[in-house]
Formats: structure tokens, sequence, C-alpha cells
């Protein structure tokens, strides 16, 4: 059996486990936090290079050949995901040392990290999709536990969207699992790529559709993403940059996944369906956001507006619109992290997160600014930063397939991603700091940072930013990578050559 | 069978569908549990289970005596409810938390989070 793909499932299960019976300690609680995202970092590395070298890893678990057990396989794809959750993780967990207070940290929080980091990494590597359900579950049940953790009544009164929208989610998940075991009679999706074809087309498209429901939700994808904006701005500000970095995205993998891999019998219905709804959710999410006036409120539209930029590469389905998808994908949950984190240390500087008690932060925190710009000018697409070449990859695809109208819309929202972006800095930033909006003027007290910046809440914001810089900067060999992942989803036979082995051409 | 298997998975939905969309949080509560069984009993009906033996497989057989309902959906219905006690669990909970912050039970007043 090969090790490489279990290893990011089992190493944050340890530490969650190590986190658990060290709870005692906060000092073990610190280490095995922090330390175990770098491990995780280490084993990300390695299988990324495995993959990188000798193609999709599998794990047949127990040692049950597929389709009969559980497949646990890493494609390109995969372990880039896994790479990106990771890094995220390494830089979420190093914040949260310097923001989480200590009631949360003695309630568990790092075990909880750990836990999501596991059911997220599960997510990404299971060859399965039942098994797939049990991992959104795992990410899930940790996700609810730390938005509410803490107990504010803002907190729980967010947390009611969360958590009915991803329940009644998850219930139309296993529905659609249930329906399609019973018309294909397997699990296995690389044994599901084989056998669709041969089935009921119409049923297969019906089915298709109610996980695109499904995933949908999860994804925060029009018109099934009200319940993000409703609940992100309310647990601490690193607990909404580790979420709009991983659980959404969890929803868009497995949008790709499937819609690669499993349906793709009837293009003409679902692909343009994405194509549709992508428009709308790049729309509705970046009007949303210019509409708001509290920073997190705003970045948590931005989320959905994004996730319409990835449906569209999915929708597009052409290798080069996946490796743009794939580029963007790395590119927004770097960016937004960082974005969402510079929001946290804002707003532990000022106590406020409105945009119009902010202000002055230019003259007072000048690195703050310019990492601010690097990550907001990536996000709206400017060259040469990750988010420019992204948008190029995205809209180049879309003309080669002369889907003019998607384009012009990701263009428009382009613009207002950078009109939106513009608003923060010259409300944060630029403006001076309105009279008697001092640090603690009676505002509510978020993630307490402290008048001086930490060096716990500095570097990782720094670091992130800088990535998205490289990202831009390289962007040539990391497209290449991007590129072979979009060939191996286009070309779904080496995923299912890997996973079931050599079969005799049908 | 499979009719009235039918049945009880569309009233389920449908029941669980309605109790969502009030506003009380004990209805919530309810329409998220009915939901989770209506998926449920959909998954035994499409696993498309008759009347006949244990799927067992005899000695020197190579399969199990017809006619046998096939196993593996009850065996996701298992894990599916287990899961979903798990997370009915927490939702119980969230919700009364909820309920003694806000003290209301009509999810229109709970507007904290949007101030």
């Amino acid at each position: 059996m090969n090790i490489f793909p279990v290893l990011p499932i089992l190493v944050p299960l340890i530490c969650a486990l190590g986190c658990l019976a060290a709870r005692r300690s906060l000092a073990a609680q610190y280490a095995i936090g922090i330390g175990g995202a770098g491990a995780l970092l280490a084993v990300a590395i390695t299988l990324f290079a495995h993959v990188w070298e000798s193609g999709p890893a599998i794990a047949q678990i127990g040692g049950w050949p597929a389709p009969f057990g559980i497949t646990i396989a890493a494609d390109l794809f995969g372990a880039i995901l896994v790479l990106m959750a990771a890094v995220v993780a390494c830089a979420t967990t190093i914040f949260s040392a310097g923001t989480i207070d200590e009631p949360r940290l003695r309630f568990g929080y790092y075990g909880l990290v750990h836990l999501l980091l596991m059911g997220v990494n599960g997510a990404f590597l299971t060859g399965d999709l039942f098994n797939l359900y049990v991992w959104f579950e795992v990410l899930l049940i940790a996700s609810f536990v730390l938005i509410t953790l803490g107990g504010e009544r803002r907190q729980l009164e967010g947390a009611i969207p969360y958590v009915t929208l991803n329940l009644l989610s998850s219930a139309l998940f296993l529905a659609a699992v249930g329906i399609l075991y019973g018309v294909a009679g397997t699990l296995n999706m690389a044994d599901l790529s084989l056998r669709v074809p041969a089935l009921p087309r119409d049923v297969m498209t019906a089915v298709a559709l109610l996980f695109l429901i499904a995933f949908g939700i999860k994804a925060a994808m029009f018109p099934l993403f009200f319940w993000l904006p409703a609940s992100y701005h309310t647990p601490p500000v690193v607990v909404t940059a580790l979420f709009s970095a991983l659980l959404t995205k969890v929803g868009v993998y497995a949008l790709i996944r499937v819609f690669t891999l499993v349906f793709t019998q009837d293009t003409a219905t679902t692909h343009v369906v994405l194509l549709v709804l992508g428009a709308f959710t790049m729309v509705t999410g970046v009007l949303g956001a210019v509409a708001q006036m509290d920073v997190r409120r705003l970045l948590a539209f931005h989320i959905v507006s994004q996730i319409g930029y990835l449906i569209m590469g999915l929708g597009l389905f052409t290798e080069a619109s996946l490796a743009a998808t794939v580029y963007f994908l790395v590119h927004v949950v770097i960016a937004k992290s960082t974005l969402f984190l510079i929001a946290g240390i804002a707003g532990g500087l000022r106590a406020t997160y409105d945009l119009k008690k902010l202000g002055g932060l230019y003259t007072e925190r000048t690195w703050l600014a310019i990492v601010f710009l690097t990550a907001a000018f990536s996000l709206a697409g400017a060259p040469p930063l990750a988010g420019f070449f992204a948008k190029l990859g995205l809209i180049q695809a879309g003309m080669a397939r002369e889907a003019f109208p998607i384009v012009a819309v990701a263009l428009a929202v382009s613009l207002l991603t950078l009109y939106s972006m513009v608003k923060i800095w010259s409300e944060a930033f630029w403006k001076a700091a309105p009279a008697g909006a001092g640090p603690r003027d009676g505002g509510r007290s978020p993630g307490d940072a402290g008048a001086r910046v930490s060096p716990l809440l500095a570097a990782p914001v720094v670091a992130l930013a800088a990535l998205s810089l490289l990202m831009g900067l390289a962007a040539d060999p990391l497209y290449a990578v991007a590129d072979r992942a979009a060939r191996q989803l286009r070309d779904p036979a080496i995923y299912i050559e890997a996973v079931l082995g050599k079969r005799p051409a049908p | 069978m499979t009719l009235a298997l039918a049945i009880a998975a569309g009233g389920l939905y449908a029941a669980g569908l309605y109790l969502l969309m009030r506003r009380s949080l004990m209805r919530l509560i309810l329409g998220l549990s009915l939901l989770g069984q209506a998926a449920n009993v959909l998954i035994f009906a499409a696993g498309r289970p008759v009347r006949g033996q244990a799927p067992l497989v005899a000695v020197y057989a190579t399969a199990p005596s017809s006619p046998f309902s096939d196993p593996v959906p009850q065996a996701l219905i298992l894990t599916a409810i287990v899961i979903g006690f798990g997370t009915l669990a927490f939702a119980i909970v969230l919700l009364k938390r909820a309920h003694q912050a806000a003290e209301t039970d009509d999810l229109d007043q709970m507007r904290g989070a949007d101030a």
C-alpha cells in the first residue's frame, strides 16, 4: 500500500488527538497546533513531489481492491489542493497563536482546526463518493464547533443558517449518492466514470443536477450562497480566514471532481447550467461586496464572487479553462486568506471592522498598507500578480470557446472587485483616522491584538502576500503544473487506470 | 414495497422542507431530522430491497443464492444514521444555546448577526 496519500489525513488526526490528550497545557496546544501544521506541510510537499514524479498515488484501504474497498487517490489536482491547505494551515495556526483567547484554546481550538484539516484533506484525496460524504461530515462538524466556539450571541445566531444549510446540503448529497448507487451499482468514482456513459442519460443528468445543488450549497454558488455572508463574519477573523480558504473550496473541488470524472455525458445541459450559475455567482457576490461597510462582510461577499470564476472555468470545460481554474483556485485561496488576516490586524488595532470608523492605517502602519495592496491587486487581477494570470487564463479559455457573454461578465466583475478593494483602501488606509477613533474607543473588542502588531500576526500575512507575489512572478512554471493537473482532469483515463489498474480497451 | 417506500420518502421530504420553512427553532430541528430520515429511506428504496435470503455466499459458491437484497445500501444507511445522530445532537445544543442567548424561538427576531 502506498502510504503517501494517507499521511495528509493521518497527520492532522494524530495532532487532533494530541491536542485533546494535552488539553490541560496551553504550551502543548501551541506546540502541537503549529508544529502539526508544519508537519502537514512537509507531508503535503512529499506527496506533491511523489505525484509529480510518478503519477497518481493510490492507497486501497484495508487492501481491498477497487471498486470494492475505499480508495484514497491523489492525482496532481488533489495533491496541489492538499499542499495549498497545508500552507494556509501553517499561516492560520501561527496567526491564531497571536489572536485566539485562552478560553477558546482551553476548549480545544487547535484540536478542532486539525480535525477540520483532516476532513478537508480526506475530501481532497478520497476516490469514493460515499467516503466523500463522510469527510464532508467530518469537516462540517469541526467547522460547526469552530464557528460557535466562544458562544457569543452573534456567533450562535450566525451559526444557525450555516448549520441548517450545510445539513440540508448533506441530506441532498446523501440522497444523490443513494440514487446513484441504485442506478450504477458502484460509488467508486473511477468505476462510475466507466459505467455512467452506458446508463440512461436523462436519469444521470437528473442525478448530476442533484449533486450540483448539494455541492453548490457548500461552494456558496448562486442562488444558494446566502448562508455565507450571514455567518462568516461572526467568529474570530482567523477562523473566517481558514473557512474562506478551505470550506467553500472543498465544495468547488467536489464539483470539479464529479463534473470532470463522472458526469461528462451530457455537458450540453450540466456544464451550461454551471456557466450560467457561475456568471450569476460572480455578479451577485461582487454587488453584495460593493454595498458593504464592514470589512469582514465585504470580504465574505468576495468569497462568493470568486467562486463564480472557478465555476466558470469548470463550465467552459476545456483543458485550458481547467488549468486556469486550478491556478485560480490556489491564487484566490492565498489572496483571500491574506486579506482576511489583514482585516484581523486592522480590526485588532482599531477595535472595529466598520470602514467608516477605520482610517489612518497608511501613515500608522505603512507595511500593512503595502501588504494589503499586494493582496488586493492580486484579487482584482492586476499584473504582475497571480490574479492577473489566473483571470487571463480564464478569459483566453472563454474566448477560445467563443463564450463571449461570460467573458464580458468576468471582466466587468473584475472591475467591480477593484472598486471594492479601492473602497477598503481609501476608507481604512488612506483617509485620516476619524476623530476620537483611537484604539479601544469603547467598541466591542475583537480578538485582542494589542497596539503593537505581534510578529505572530505579521509574519503569516507577509509570507502569504510574498507567496502571492511569487505566484505571479513565477507564473510560467506554476502554470505548467496547473496545465498538467488539468490534462489529468480532462483525460480521466489516467485516473481510472491508476485506481482500477490496467484494463483492456472496451 | 418500492411504492410504499417512495411514498414514505416523499412524505418525509415534504414534511421536512415544510418544517424548515417555518420560523420556529423547534420546527427547524424537527425538519432537519426528517430530511435526514427521508434520505435514508430513499437510499433503502433505491437499493431495490426484495424479500429473500441473507446475502451470504455458501461454501464453494461464488455468489449469494438469489433472491437477495444488496447489503451495501443498508451499510450506507447505518453510517448515515450514526453521522446524522451526531450532527443533529450538535444542532439541538446550538439551537438551545441560541434560544437562551436571544430569548426567543422566532428566527426572524434573531438579527444579532446582521446588526
